[in-house]
């Protein structure tokens, strides 16, 4: 497969999702991301935001449309994704070392390069020296560490999370977002970033789309033209705020859009 | 922390009680004994006539514990490995659980003193017997708990486990069955407290002492039909002791087994 900078990684075309009887879900999502984008997406609750995520990486399938991810059906495109849940999601009986080689054992890796490759992706969520911990011992932020941790284990070259860092305290989730856009400028993955908060959206991405909701449609989309790298001092800078000041704009009316 | 070091008397006192408690209610027994009537006076031995018959039946006492301890570790563990699998049957669907369940309520329900005279005939009186009674009394608890167990798994474990194409082998034996522990080890207690009172009333109803050794049972109705009353309580003791090691054993197995992991035994602070 030639793997053409300008292709598509990801590409939604009018994209229809219902579950068994219910209500419309998602109607004729469409939208396409460029190797290297980082897309944010946000919306009301109940836009199908969640569900776009479950959508690419196969979890669920669509009802109507279609999409392709890196020139594959999602469910023959599992090697190339990583998910990251809204919780930490990791399994309590495991130490920290092994939850994170837990995808790797289940794709039969060999054990021999497991350990470089779990030692490596600790010590880029800076837990080199949790290894031998237990989940329970671990704070909030440090749990979702470790469940980025075991993503990126695999080396995916499209990351799926899913508010991950929805239920951390502020100074927290502000750490894990400068420490995430460190991390991926060693690796340029593709993302797709679930969020409630339009501060984050626009600290992390460089595409933003904006969901309405009942049912779920794309409302509009921001380009986010802020350099990388982005440090803690990007939020002071005015573009910044602009964005955020602009980007809630749109979300209120949507918002006011439903109601 | 604080509260221990505030309160060095409560502390003493807390270790204390419990043994105080025990001297008391010896002396209420030996009360009791004394307020009973001379042609009464048999009914209850005095807790020294106890220990006494327990040495003199020393030698009998222990042969007989062997005897139902092997049959409760045998039926124990049978249970134990039956009800493993039948779990693992039963959590495969709803519509397997919805098949089977009924039938293990009637095995259940159905009582013992009925089924007894039953194996009795199919497989004769003595260690058989009174393993199967065992098996019948501690197997209903476990499977329901490790039933429960394989099916309560977290929804977003299993999602994770089926993101990253686990196959169902791998979703059952790393995920399913570790995180059912903490129910399959309350399912393990409660067979333990329940297999050496299977193996004394299945030893009671089908046991056999044709070769000349009973088990505790067999000894209760020795004893009882020659009102050997001292000896009666020093069985019952011994009972009560085969019931602790059993419960001691599966509280140390689940230690071993959860300690570094589950909160029921959270005492780190980091």
């Amino acid at each position: 497969m030639t793997r053409d900078e300008q292709s598509p990684v990801v590409e939604l075309r009018d994209v229809g999702k219902r579950y068994g009887d219910g209500p419309l879900i998602l109607d004729r999502v469409s939208f396409t991301a460029a190797r290297g984008d980082f897309v944010a997406i946000i919306g009301p609750s109940g836009c199908g935001k969640s569900t776009i995520l479950k959508l690419i990486c196969g979890l669920n399938p669509v009802t109507s449309g279609s999409i392709v991810v890196d020139g594959l059906e999602p469910s023959k495109a599992l090697e190339k994704l990583a998910f990251v849940f809204q919780e930490p999601t990791l399994l309590p009986w495991l130490d920290v070392v092994r939850n994170v080689e837990v995808p790797l054992r289940l794709h039969h890796s060999d054990a021999s390069g497991r350990a470089e490759v779990v030692r490596r992706a600790l010590s880029l969520v800076r837990l080199a020296d949790r290894g031998d911990f237990y989940p329970r011992q671990l704070s909030g932020g440090q749990k979702m560490r470790v469940s980025i941790a075991r993503a990126l284990s695999v080396s995916p070259s499209i990351l799926l999370l899913d508010e991950p860092f929805g239920a951390l305290d502020e100074m927290t989730r502000d750490h894990l977002n400068e420490e995430l856009l460190a991390i991926r400028q060693e690796f340029a993955w593709t993302a797709f970033f679930v969020t409630h908060s339009v501060a984050e959206a626009v600290f992390l991405s460089n595409r933003i789309l904006v969901l309405a909701a009942n049912p779920g449609r794309v409302h509009d989309e921001i380009q986010v033209g802020l350099p990388y790298p982005r440090t803690a001092e990007t939020r002071q800078s005015q573009d910044y705020q602009r964005l955020v000041a602009q980007v809630s704009g749109i979300l209120r009316s949507v918002e006011n859009l439903k109601a | 922390m604080s509260a221990r070091t505030k309160a060095p008397l409560r502390r003493i006192l807390s270790n204390l009680l419990p043994f105080a408690t025990g001297v008391g209610m010896i002396l209420a027994w030996y009360a009791v004994c004394m307020g009973l009537s001379p042609d009464q006076r048999f009914l209850l031995p005095t807790p020294h006539e106890v220990l006494r018959a327990f040495f003199d039946k020393g030698p009998t006492l222990w042969l007989a514990t062997l005897q139902t301890g092997t049959g409760a570790i045998l039926g124990f563990g049978f249970a134990v490995l039956l009800s493993f699998a039948m779990g693992l049957f039963l959590s495969l669907s709803p519509l397997v659980r919805a098949s089977f369940y009924p039938y293990l309520m009637i095995l259940q329900m159905t009582p013992i003193i009925v089924i007894a005279p039953i194996l009795i005939l199919w497989v004769g009186p003595g260690l058989k017997s009174v393993t199967i009674i065992t098996f019948l009394i501690c197997f209903f608890p476990m499977v329901v708990n490790t039933t429960q167990g394989l099916i309560s798994t977290d929804h977003n474990l299993v999602d994770l486990f089926r993101m990253y194409r686990a196959t169902r082998f791998q979703e059952i034996f790393l995920l399913r069955v570790p995180a059912a522990q903490p129910y399959f080890f309350t399912g393990l207690r409660i067979g333990a407290t329940l297999a050496p009172i299977g193996a004394i009333v299945g030893d009671y109803i089908a046991g056999n002492s044709a070769n000349g050794q009973g088990g505790l049972g067999y000894l209760t109705i020795i004893y009882s039909s020659q009102f050997q009353m001292g000896a009666l309580f020093a069985t019952a003791a011994v009972g009560c002791v085969l019931g602790f090691i059993f419960v001691a054993g599966v509280m140390a197995l689940s230690w071993l087994a959860l300690h570094k992991w589950h909160d029921s035994f959270s005492r780190t602070d980091t």
